[in-house]
């Protein structure tokens, strides 16, 4: 139990994906601009993430590890994770159009998400099981989506002063995920168990 | 279209970091020193080039429904064979980019160009945008590296240029590539604003 | 030549034909490269034996013994080196997962006696300008930073700050020290127990 517990609060807040290992990053700075398309965002992400890793994980062990195919875990990971995406775009669209549509173009992007990618691979290079990996996944995607939602906060109150037309839009955006960064670091060093 | 105007494109009129604003994760993620932003825009710029022009070769081939899942196909084994290729003459090399190697799959820019520009173009122009976009996407990490270097470090490429304890460690670290990336972004921005006026 | 329609025969066929040439290219590639891949593996490890063990004229790699720290962990490799017949002493490579950003592998070289004769920092993540400079530090001979020539048996490897601890931590870097020298610790262990029960009596 403490390490599923352990395992949570290192991927939420000490290794966050966005602010400690740099993935994320383009959804971060695309869909931050307003709470709600973040909130959206990161439930969607979750989803993938968390379906994502299950059937690498398995497909991991059960078909590249047995023939010695790990050269294909690039194509075969990227594959699976345009058709869950494909997948979860046909659901979202009958069960949630409103969300849907506000996800707008981003939505297909959640394949390119190096977040998404990079968890997977994560799980296999740490070795975790798939209970582990399944609880990593999460808890990273939570971390995401705290991100997000932190920035998206962030960003709406920016959208209302006044910036240098240098700075506007992406750079100051930049700038403040840097401080935001800076405060993640003071979570780093906290271990649990 | 001339072949230096479509380099020249990639470099500076359609920079995918700096213009784009493409490929965030791993501009952001690799230039904690100059000489690994250079390796790993080397490396995407290598498997830019070759799926630009294996796509370009076979956009006829494909019909329109599969084509976002036939060019990642693409592009992944171009990836996986620069794996390979890394782990077997350039370990340290590999080591030190990490899992940022098999993330050129998914680097925006990477699709976004073969859907942008070789499945509608010739190979041999796909070839020289490929070129083009590297370079440009090489010099901004490039750029990015050497600036979080010296001023986290005070070396760049490793020769000194300042001692390290003048040095603000936090760039080397994820706040100040952050930071860095947003002033390098804002100076250029400024520049470009004052070309146009 | 007109792009392909959208049928799902077009499209499946398309598709797999790109798969398939995709998957030959790399398994043909893989074939290539296995080698070379494996052996430059082999060389890492192969250097840090040398870099941290005093002469030795047998080849460690091929004697090595394994050691488990803890029941159901990953074992340590211990590297024996003979000069001669003489034990000469061993380089024991070992990990610790509690680095201030998980695991940190170091290889120590241990002469006959127990000393330490030097160490290689394998891989870590750790924090550059912190603990990323054990690479350095415990070598270094300043204050009671250098573990070079101590010998775990008499003097006690726990940082200063913690008791009876007679080591120098790295400054600002102490959870990154305590991972170091608990992987040293671990190793002289892992050491201790192939010169009492594994040792190769050539007499």
């Amino acid at each position: 139990m403490i390490t599923y517990i352990s395992i949570i609060i290192t991927a939420i807040f000490v290794n966050n994906i966005v602010f400690a290992q740099f993935l994320g990053i383009c959804p971060f700075l695309g869909v931050s601009k307003k709470l709600s398309s973040a909130a959206g965002m990161g439930a969607a992400v979750t989803f993938v993430m968390a379906l994502a890793t299950c059937v690498t994980w398995l497909l991991q062990k059960y078909v590249l590890d047995v023939f010695g195919l790990g050269y294909m875990q690039t194509i075969l990971f990227i594959l699976v994770i345009a058709a869950l995406v494909q997948m979860l775009e046909i659901i979202l669209k009958k069960i949630a159009p409103a969300l849907y549509s506000a996800l707008g173009v981003f939505l297909p992007l959640i394949t390119t998400n190096c977040a998404v990618l990079g968890v997977a691979i994560l799980v296999t290079q740490k070795g975790l099981s798939l209970g582990e990996s399944l609880v990593y996944a999460v808890a990273t995607a939570l971390g995401f989506t705290l991100a997000l939602v932190l920035f998206a906060g962030i960003r709406e109150r920016l959208a209302l002063t006044e910036v240098p037309s240098p700075m506007r839009g992406i750079p100051i955006a930049l700038i403040c995920a840097g401080l935001l960064a800076m405060a993640f670091m003071g979570f780093a060093g906290i271990s649990v168990g | 279209m001339n072949k230096l105007r479509i380099i020249y494109n990639g470099l500076v009129t359609e920079n995918p970091t700096f213009v784009l604003l493409l490929g965030m994760c791993p501009t952001l993620g690799t230039t904690g020193s100059a000489i690994t932003g250079l390796s790993m825009g080397l490396a995407t710029s290598g498997v830019l080039v070759c799926s630009n022009a294996a796509i370009s070769a076979i956009k006829n081939m494909v019909p329109d429904k599969v084509r976002i899942p036939a060019y990642i196909v693409v592009i992944a084994t171009f990836v996986t064979l620069l794996q390979m290729f890394m782990q077997a003459y350039l370990p340290s090399l590999n080591e030190s980019l990490g899992i940022f190697i098999p993330l050129i799959v998914v680097n925006c820019i990477l699709l976004g160009r073969t859907e942008a520009y070789a499945s509608r173009h010739s190979v041999i122009d796909s070839v020289f945008d490929g070129i083009g976009i590297g370079c440009g996407f090489t010099v901004a990490l490039t750029l990015l590296g050497s600036i979080r270097e010296l001023l986290g470090t005070g070396t760049v490429f490793g020769a000194r240029i300042f001692p390290e304890t003048y040095g603000s460690l936090v760039f080397v670290l994820a706040p100040g590539a952050f930071i860095a990336l947003g002033f390098l972004i804002a100076i250029i921005n400024h520049v470009r604003n004052r070309n146009k006026s | 030549m007109k792009k392909l329609p959208s049928t799902l025969t077009y499209m499946t066929v398309s598709l797999g034909v790109i798969t398939i040439v995709a998957g030959a290219l790399l398994a043909w590639v893989h074939e290539i490269t296995a080698a070379p891949i494996a052996e430059a593996a082999q060389r890492k490890q192969v250097e840090a034996i040398r870099a941290v063990l005093p002469e030795f004229d047998n080849d460690p790699t091929s004697q090595k013994v394994t050691w488990t720290p803890m029941a159901g962990s990953e074992p340590f490799m211990i590297f024996p080196a003979y000069k001669g017949n003489t034990f000469a002493g061993a380089a024991v490579e070992g990990y610790s997962l509690n680095g201030f950003s998980g695991e940190v592998r170091i290889m120590y070289g241990f002469n006959a006696a127990g000393d330490i004769t030097g160490y290689e920092v394998l891989s870590h993540a750790e924090t550059p300008g912190l603990g990323a400079k054990m690479n350095e530090w415990f070598r270094t001979d300043m204050g009671r930073r250098s573990v070079i020539g101590k010998n775990p048996a008499r003097t006690s490897m726990y940082v200063t700050k913690d008791p009876g601890g007679e080591i120098d931590a790295i400054t600002a870097a102490t959870i990154s020290s305590r991972a170091f020298l608990s992987t040293l610790r671990e190793c002289y262990d892992a050491f201790v127990y192939y010169k009492t029960e594994k040792t190769v009596s050539n007499e």
